[in-house]
């Protein structure tokens, strides 16, 4: 089966807008926002959603890097490489939001919320991913969505970035 | 099963050296959060069986342990069986029967830990064994100097001290040597063992030679009770010899690095001017210590090599 365009560069850059959007009107106190991004591409997401919040609203929101690799439940078996964590704010009493590219399972999300809540205790945590795809294994849910498909588990979901693939370009894999 | 080991730089690659460096400095912001503990080692055991005298090693590699959430069992020389006359392999196999899944070693014969690792069915890290290698201290002392220099090939290193019993040389001349520094060990002629340029370094026993245009300076501890053996006459006229003080280090580069793996021996090898200058790095070779360890325990701990 051959590939399908989810999002072109066009729709994920509108997708991003209709995201940052969203997740301004579900902040009371966008002064306690804080956007962190999970390793690798929720971080430049972040950091896009971060830029569009600034241009829209003037609020300049701080954004974090999640690597969540020593708190996935794979780590002994999937030797996950390891990278820093960076957060340049103090997390006790923010308004966290995660962002994500892609929400399937929930593993990530289950262990990107234990991986912050040992940087302190935020007071709002919530869930901003670009697709969601269902299947999730966990009971958890995202607060933002930018597309949500519907897949079978065969399928996959790619993402790709300009930051980190060179364009933005974001399709559905058949099964082989 | 084939396991990981961490048992010496000399066998390591460039490139393998680096990939621990980039691994250590990931595992360095877990001492900066509110909870310093990561889950990734839940589950896990590991055996410290510390068979020779160590404090700080041992400390470190025990809190490095906790860390990443592993159970730890530790053994020390005087509290165990060996000093009933049991052998290494039979402390280690007796301890094997608890299935660690790591055992970090410290012994006073070079090449325990390699013996170990081909009779025991645990991963093996090397916390110092004899005057043969101590791996992470070599990786901390290498992350250290990364981080402040930004690279490693190319510069200049002097260590200087009593090359001929040091482990930390031995560890340190491999790492820096393979990712392209120029090494250059110094002591008194007692202390230098013939051949070690084979290891990939030069030799002198001059100190203003080796200090001058160096990017970092290596002081090794002089252990005093090397005195008896007549490798040297006097604290003081080895200090005078051999020792670092501010006038020495003024040959040496502006920004040069001043680094010494502890406990220093001040206004010996040290002068205390020096020890608690600007250039010295010496405590946050402690801490950079502890996440070389965590990373070291980590890439052990991680099971069966992928295949």
């Amino acid at each position: 089966m051959a590939d399908r365009t989810l999002l072109d560069e066009r729709a994920v850059d509108r997708a991003l807008r209709r995201l940052a959007l969203q997740i301004l009107e579900g902040t009371p106190d966008p002064g306690r926002l804080a956007l962190v991004g999970v390793r690798t591409r929720g971080v430049p997401l972040a950091r896009r959603l971060a830029q569009t919040i600034a241009a829209q609203e003037g609020v300049t929101v701080p954004v974090g890097e999640l690597d969540i690799a020593l708190y996935r439940d794979d780590v002994l078996t999937a030797h996950p490489e390891v990278r820093p964590t960076v957060l340049p704010f103090e997390v006790e009493g923010r308004h966290i939001v995660l962002v994500d590219d892609v929400l399937f399972t929930g593993r990530t999300t289950r262990a990107a919320l234990d991986a912050l809540m040992a940087w302190g205790r935020p007071q709002v945590v919530r869930l901003a991913v670009l697709v969601d795809r269902g299947h999730r294994e966990l009971p958890l849910h995202a607060d933002f969505v930018g597309l949500t498909v519907e897949t079978s588990l065969a399928e996959s979901v790619a993402v790709r970035l300009a930051e980190t693939d060179g364009a933005d370009l974001v399709v559905l894999r058949g099964a082989a | 099963m084939a396991r990981r080991h961490l048992l010496d730089l000399q066998s390591l690659t460039g490139a393998e050296i680096e990939r621990l460096l980039d691994l250590a400095e990931s595992f360095e912001d877990i001492s900066l959060r509110a909870v310093k503990k990561v889950p990734a080692l839940r589950g896990r055991t590991i055996c410290l069986l510390f068979l020779e005298a160590s404090t700080r090693t041992r400390a470190s590699f025990e809190l490095a342990a906790k860390r990443l959430s592993a159970d730890t069992l530790s053994v020390s020389g005087s509290a165990s069986s060996v000093e009933k006359g049991e052998t290494l392999l039979d402390t280690a196999r007796n301890l094997a029967a608890y299935r660690p899944d790591v055992i970090v070693l410290r012994h006073k014969a070079s090449g325990a830990p390699h013996l170990l690792a081909a009779h025991v069915d645990a991963s093996i890290v090397n916390a110092g064994d004899g005057a043969h290698e101590h791996p992470t201290q070599g990786l901390l002392d290498l992350l250290t100097i990364r981080r402040h220099c930004r690279r490693i090939a190319g510069l200049k290193v002097a260590i200087i001290g009593d090359i001929a019993h040091s482990r930390v040389a031995r560890s340190d001349i491999a790492g820096l040597s393979r990712l392209g520094a120029e090494v250059v060990v110094c002591g008194p002629p007692t202390m230098l063992p013939t051949g070690i340029e084979t290891l990939g370094c030069t030799a002198t026993s001059s100190r203003e030679e080796a200090v001058a245009d160096a990017d970092v300076v290596m002081m090794l501890r002089i252990q005093k009770e090397r005195a008896a053996e007549e490798l040297f006459p006097s604290d003081r006229e080895y200090a005078a010899a051999y020792g670092l003080d501010p006038q020495v280090l003024r040959a040496a580069k502006p920004d040069c690095l001043v680094m010494h793996p502890g406990p220093v021996n001040r206004g010996v090898e040290l002068h205390p001017d020096v020890a608690d200058g600007p250039r010295s790095v010496i405590l946050e070779q402690v801490s950079t210590g502890l996440a070389v360890r965590m990373a070291a325990l980590y890439h052990c701990a991680g099971g069966e090599l992928p295949a």
